[in-house]
């Protein structure tokens, strides 16, 4: 019976038709099109005719990676699910090429995820597992320098993360279709994720220590870069990309936050400060009203409302930051012309 | 071997075969589209479209059983659906107890979770079928016709062509390791760190030898003309009678979704 449960929920990453709702699959559609459009233009760049060969092989390789498995207890085994893997030796944009094509596959294929929820598929276990997987890894690495032990840790913490937010992601998506009761999928496939994720962390270190030992070239120049000590400092551009990434999907999960007044609320209503008109209902500005879009229901109106709010967050810094800039090139100017 | 055994393409001549790729890819995305707007309880609309993939399925000769077996495979997943049942606020049918916990059954998470899994088990089944019908580098063109990018099409053959060549090398190196690592009945053998190790090893040596592989076929490309562009034989004109099918079952697949609304 254990088991069974197990596998049906190893199995509930790969989602089926008809399990989500037609919103969020076309949300997720669009996503995961922006995401692949943006790898493919992004490898395009660096791609030479031999990399096609190579890149589908590998998608294979993949594939049948995933039937590698080794016994854990009653009767479930461990094996891999090759995100992390994948984005870390071939990079994160041939990574989410690569995932995009094994889930792809393994959909029209072999009907292991469906047609129509494929976007969400492709954006869980493809975009997903590579993009976090490679930048957990990447900021992991310099975090510990060099040290023999920091491959080590760096690709266990990423590999095992990218199957946790995995996951949460496919348990959101189903929660938020009113497939299944969040109380009891988001422990449970969490749950379960995080001990399949050991499994995960301990085949990709395992992989790796090897490829390194084995043939270091094929290992991509950043990594042996890092290993060896020369490595650019991360740019600005690194650093706003991966928080927008975070604020993206953290805005994807919002639905499922708490809907209890947070701190300060439940303090000023306490108070009395907060009467029963509330302060987003008189103010005058309500872009969002308690964080949702007028006309739209339920918690793809909360998602979106979260992507407008980061959007509009980062165009407001991004503009601050750029006349703070502009002041600071006038004012070096100013100088520089008075004092000669 | 592993292509008899995993390939899921059933050779036939009938005229779901013979209809083009691209209507039978339209179709079916149409079906699992219309399928999931249904609202809870639309049983004539579910009821219609599983006669129509039926009747799909028995003009295509691919056999009813087998497509019901595979589309068998998904249901352990069901068990994540069965929470709406006792998540679901409605009037409720019978309790559950489960030691710490009593699960009360509502009719209308009942209902909700039948249609769920009707659903799924419609679109299951049309996925089937086309994958039975059709061969999967058609199902590709398909793809390339519908303005799927061109090198994830591209990815996507080649990824066919070695999948099965690649899972094989998997199987040997599978065979190799109980080979190696006699254990008695019983006892599990190893700790746990290192079956892992073993296990990650073994996925070092299938990317080193696919890594290998890719490079000797890319050379092999080369010698034959590959410039960089894949090229196929294949015409790529729609039948009109092909697209005529397509119009009346589209029509049809419409129709049965705008009654599920109205009535």
């Amino acid at each position: 019976m254990l088991d069974v449960l197990v596998r049906s929920l190893v199995l509930a990453l790969h989602i089926s038709d008809g399990l989500l709702s037609t919103s969020i699959s076309a949300l997720f559609w669009i996503l995961t099109v922006a995401c692949v459009a943006w790898a493919v233009q992004r490898t395009n760049r660096a791609l030479d005719d031999r990399q096609v060969p190579l890149m589908g092989v590998m998608a294979a390789c993949i594939f049948a990676a995933q039937m590698l498995n080794f016994p854990i207890a009653g009767g479930t085994s461990g094996h891999l699910l090759g995100g992390a893997l994948a984005a870390i030796v071939l990079g994160p944009w041939a990574g989410v090429l690569v995932m995009t094509c094994v889930v792809a596959l393994q959909a029209l294929l072999f009907q292991d995820g469906g047609i129509v929820v494929m976007g969400a598929n492709i954006f869980n276990m493809g975009v997903l597992t590579a993009l976090s997987g490679s930048a957990i890894f990447y900021g992991l690495i310099r975090l510990t320098g060099r040290q023999s032990w920091g491959l080590m840790v760096s690709g266990f913490i990423a590999a095992w993360v990218t199957v946790v937010l995995s996951a949460a992601l496919t348990s959101a998506q189903l929660a938020a279709s009113g497939t299944a009761s969040a109380t009891v999928v988001f422990p449970a496939m969490i749950g379960v994720h995080m001990l399949i994720g050991i499994g995960e962390g301990l085949i990709t270190t395992a992989a790796l220590s090897f490829l390194l030992a084995t043939r270091p070239d094929l290992l991509p120049a950043w990594l042996g870069n890092e290993l060896s000590g020369k490595s650019r400092p991360i740019s600005t551009r690194q650093i706003l990309g991966t928080g927008l990434v975070i604020a993206v999907l953290l805005a994807l999960l919002s639905p499922f936050a708490s809907s209890a007044p947070d701190g300060l609320e439940s303090v000023l209503e306490r108070l009395g400060v907060a009467g029963s008109s509330g302060p987003t209902a008189t103010s005058p500005v309500g872009v969002l009203p308690d964080y949702t879009i007028p006309g739209l229901e339920g918690g793809l109106s909360t998602i979106l409302a979260g992507l407008v709010g980061v959007l509009i967050v980062v165009a407001i810094g991004y503009s601050i930051a750029m006349l703070i800039r502009r002041r600071r090139s006038v004012a070096r100017d100013t100088k520089s012309m008075t004092t000669s | 071997m592993a292509q008899q055994l995993l390939d899921r393409y059933i050779a036939g001549s009938s005229v779901i075969h013979a209809l083009d790729a691209r209507v039978k890819l339209v179709l079916t995305i149409a079906l699992i589209v219309c399928a999931s707007l249904l609202p809870v309880g639309a049983w004539l609309a579910l009821t219609a479209f599983t006669a129509l993939v039926w009747a799909a399925i028995i003009a295509s000769g691919v056999g009813l059983p087998t497509i019901l077996r595979r589309s068998l495979l998904a249901l352990p997943f069901l068990l994540v659906v069965v929470t709406v049942i006792f998540s679901v606020p409605g009037r409720p049918i019978f309790r559950l107890p489960l030691g710490f916990v009593t699960l009360t059954a509502t009719d209308a998470g009942l209902l909700r979770f039948i249609t769920i899994v009707w659903k799924s088990w419609i679109s299951m089944q049309a996925a089937l079928l086309l994958t039975a019908t059709t061969h999967f580098l058609d199902v590709l063109r398909a793809l390339q016709a519908l303005h799927m990018p061109k090198i994830i099409v591209a990815l996507m053959s080649f990824m066919y062509r070695y999948l099965f060549i690649l899972v094989e090398e998997a199987q040997r190196l599978l065979r190799a390791r109980d080979c190696r690592s006699a254990a008695l009945q019983g006892s599990g053998g190893g700790s746990l760190l290192w079956r892992a190790q073993v296990t990650g090893r073994l996925v070092g040596t299938l990317f080193l030898r696919s890594f290998e592989r890719s490079e000797r076929i890319y050379v092999a490309m080369l010698s034959r003309g590959y410039t960089g562009e894949l090229r196929s034989l294949r015409a790529q004109t729609l039948d009109r009678r092909d697209l005529r099918v397509g119009l009346v079952v589209g029509a049809i697949l419409l129709i049965i979704t705008a009654q599920a609304f109205v009535g």
